[in-house]
């Protein structure tokens, strides 16, 4: 098959994003498996990547039912092209190494925990459900990469270097986190999606406890990237598809 | 099976046993008691048992790598949360067995360097390339198929703690045969292009699957010891034909051939009788020449290797958090 | 260079309510937390649990299997303990 075309309505569009932030997020955990430091930790991440890929699931089959058009969670997931994918850059971003792991999975979830807390008051009453079920898996996202910050910053020479330098690449993405651009707008003002600046206090106080705790500092922000909403994306996200959707791409109308 | 390498010579002096002890230990077994961590056992005995414990904990680590290979290529998001969980499980295996042979006073530490030295041995059957998403069944169906013939009598062997482990591996091993078989299943439903790529994988895994189950009883030295003491409960030989019984009949549901011209009915014993297996084939690739096994081991190395900073670091935070509580707890008195 | 030995933990869990924490087998982690989370994420992952307890492996004492005679055995003996060793007469009703 083709790659498909989807008429985003405002709320196809939302309910899109966040399918595709958890399922690119969740690709790049999983690329660990059978790598990782320890053994107790290829379980660890492959966990997180499963509870990933199981709200990536759920939203995409929310946001087919929305569309209305018989298309599958599988469509959405390999028949789309880069442009058309909404993650958030900062899941796209190669796995690199465990710092850069931690660090990643400690931003986004500390932003997520509280977000779904939130949605889980939203007036589409499925992504409310969707969101009572992510916001115990987040919470302990956070717990566990929060707590391997705090061991990496406040470990050995080695592991503070690369933690601060993952956080300084890292920083910088999260800006994408708090955007709300005209379909953010009209999602809070419908009640369907929490606005995120309610978000931002608990995802800053989060940030701040845990890198105290890692004697680590928040790194100033003078530029924040910008551009996986608008499908804009790094260089990244193009290879990663075309790994995921080979066999799709390959064999089109195959039946797996 | 997953300590087909067992045949090998153990190292190590030669311990005589006290025959009292030896006598009162054989008789526990013949007893069907478990044997535990600190109970009074011969040396041999705990030295096959780290062995093939060990082995069989490499082969679940390593046997992560073939099938990780596909996990970011699974054709289907439900594909690849099965795969997914599936290559978490035998993560999760090995660290079981890793659990069960540390209770014999062998580090995981030790054991890893074992493995990773090249020194300690893991199934012939991961050095196989996973090349297309046919494979991912054939490994499911086959390999795994293979592997629960040989682990339900493990949950009967006679070391509590393998046994325990083993129990609790089969328990949850059960989902990935049926996933396996269901991607066979699914590709031979469907394109000629899918069914091609079943069948091709057949051929390459089938031969590799039958060698999994070791040398055959005739040449393999140890299966007399480890029946005696109840490490092994059937002999190699007699795991393969079962395992061979059970799958014929899938295969042919499937709608596939067997790369045996000599694949037979045998309506006297009722059982499948197969060709020659390539016994050559399977000592060099347990020698370290099959398709994959340098890279195999320089994934498991490198894993390692860029890890250490990571153990390294919890360690010393550790250490670091310690200290800072004793000095706490000196001022506070 | 032989690496720094990561801590055992051994792992408990209750499967639930009302039932008692069972050993399940062993973790590594350098401290308490990592051996909860490592213990949840490796033992827990159908559903098997509802309270995990980890113990440092070396924090356990156990008693020793070549003094099962002395330790074990003597209570053999104690038939009285148990309800078989008084007879009611069956009149008298389950007791």
């Amino acid at each position: 098959m083709t790659t498909i075309h989807v008429e985003e309505t405002p709320h196809l569009a939302y309910v899109l994003r966040l399918a595709d932030s958890a399922l690119i997020n969740s690709h790049r955990l999983s690329e660990w498996c059978g790598h990782a430091p320890m053994l107790e930790e290829d379980l660890a991440l492959a966990n997180i990547a499963l509870d990933l890929l199981g709200q990536a699931r759920l939203l995409y089959e929310h946001a087919a039912a929305l569309e209305g058009r018989g298309r599958s969670e599988d469509d959405l997931a390999y028949l789309r092209d880069a442009p058309q994918f909404k993650n958030l850059l900062i899941t796209e971003l190669p796995r690199g190494d465990f710092a850069f792991t931690i660090v990643r999975q400690t931003l986004l979830s500390a932003f997520f925990h509280p977000f779904w807390q939130l949605a889980r008051g939203s007036s589409d009453r499925t992504l409310a459900a969707i969101a009572g079920k992510a916001e115990k898996e987040v919470a302990y996202h956070l717990r566990h990469a929060g707590a391997w910050l705090v061991r990496l910053g406040d470990g050995t020479e080695e592991s503070r270097k690369r933690t601060v330098e993952a956080l300084e690449t890292l920083w910088p993405y999260t800006g994408e986190l708090f955007e709300v651009d005209a379909v953010g707008e009209a999602m809070i003002e419908a009640g369907i999606a929490p606005d995120p600046a309610s978000v931002r206090p608990v995802f800053e106080q989060t940030i701040d406890r845990l890198l105290a705790e890692a004697g680590l500092a928040r790194p100033v922000a003078a530029w924040m990237q910008t551009g996986g909403l608008r499908g804009v994306h790094t260089e990244h996200l193009g290879h990663l598809l075309a790994v995921m959707q080979h066999l799709q791409r390959a064999y089109p109308g195959a039946v797996w | 099976m997953y300590s087909q390498a067992l045949n090998e010579r153990i190292e190590g002096p030669r311990i005589v046993e006290d025959p009292e002890k030896l006598a009162a230990f054989q008789a526990r077994i013949d007893a069907e008691e478990r044997i535990e961590p600190n109970d009074w056992m011969p040396e041999a005995y705990r030295r096959t048992l780290i062995r093939q414990i060990s082995q069989h904990a490499h082969s679940e680590v390593v046997g992560m790598l073939p099938e990780g290979n596909w996990i970011t290529r699974a054709p289907s998001l439900r594909r690849k949360a099965a795969l997914l969980a599936k290559v978490q499980d035998e993560g999760g295996h090995g660290l079981y067995l890793y659990a069960a042979a540390e209770t014999l006073g062998v580090s995981r530490e030790e054991l890893y360097e074992q493995l990773l030295s090249g020194k300690a041995k893991y199934s012939s059957i991961f050095n196989y390339p996973t090349l297309t998403w046919a494979d991912i069944g054939c490994i499911g169906w086959l390999v795994d198929g293979a592997a629960i013939m040989n682990q339900i009598p493990l949950c009967r062997t006679s070391y509590g703690p393998y046994a325990r482990a083993m129990i609790r591996i089969c328990k949850e091993e059960s989902f990935h045969q049926r996933q396996g078989y269901e991607i066979m299943l699914t590709l031979c439903r469907g394109t000629p292009e899918q069914k091609a790529m079943a069948q091709d994988a057949l051929n390459r895994w089938w031969w590799p699957s039958l060698m999994m189950f070791g040398p055959p009883d005739s040449e393999s030295r140890h299966t007399e010891e480890s029946m005696r003491w109840k490490i092994k409960r059937f002999t190699n030989d007699e795991l393969r034909q079962k395992f061979v019984d059970a799958t014929v009949p899938q295969g042919h549901y499937l709608g596939l051939t067997f790369p045996d011209p000599e694949l037979r009915f045998d309506e006297a014993t009722g059982h499948w009788r197969f060709g020659r297996i390539d016994w050559e084939e399977f000592k060099r690739v347990l020698a370290g020449h099959g398709p994959c096994n340098r890279e195999r081991m320089a994934a498991r190395r490198k894993a390692h290797e860029e890890g250490a900073w990571v153990r390294e670091a919890v360690l010393a935070h550790a250490a670091k958090r310690r200290a800072r509580e004793r000095a706490q707890k000196i001022a506070a008195e | 260079m032989a690496e720094q030995p990561m801590p055992l933990w051994e792992v408990f869990i209750r499967s639930r309510t009302g039932l008692a924490h069972r050993h399940v087998g062993s973790v590594h982690a350098a401290d308490a937390e990592m051996a909860l989370q490592a213990a949840r994420d490796t033992y827990t992952r159908r559903g098997e649990g509802l309270s995990i307890w980890v113990v440092p492996s070396a924090a356990i004492t156990a008693s020793d299997p070549a003094e099962k005679g002395p330790l074990f055995e003597p209570t053999a003996s104690k038939i009285y303990r148990h309800p078989s060793f008084y007879e009611i007469p069956e009149e008298v009703g389950h007791m």
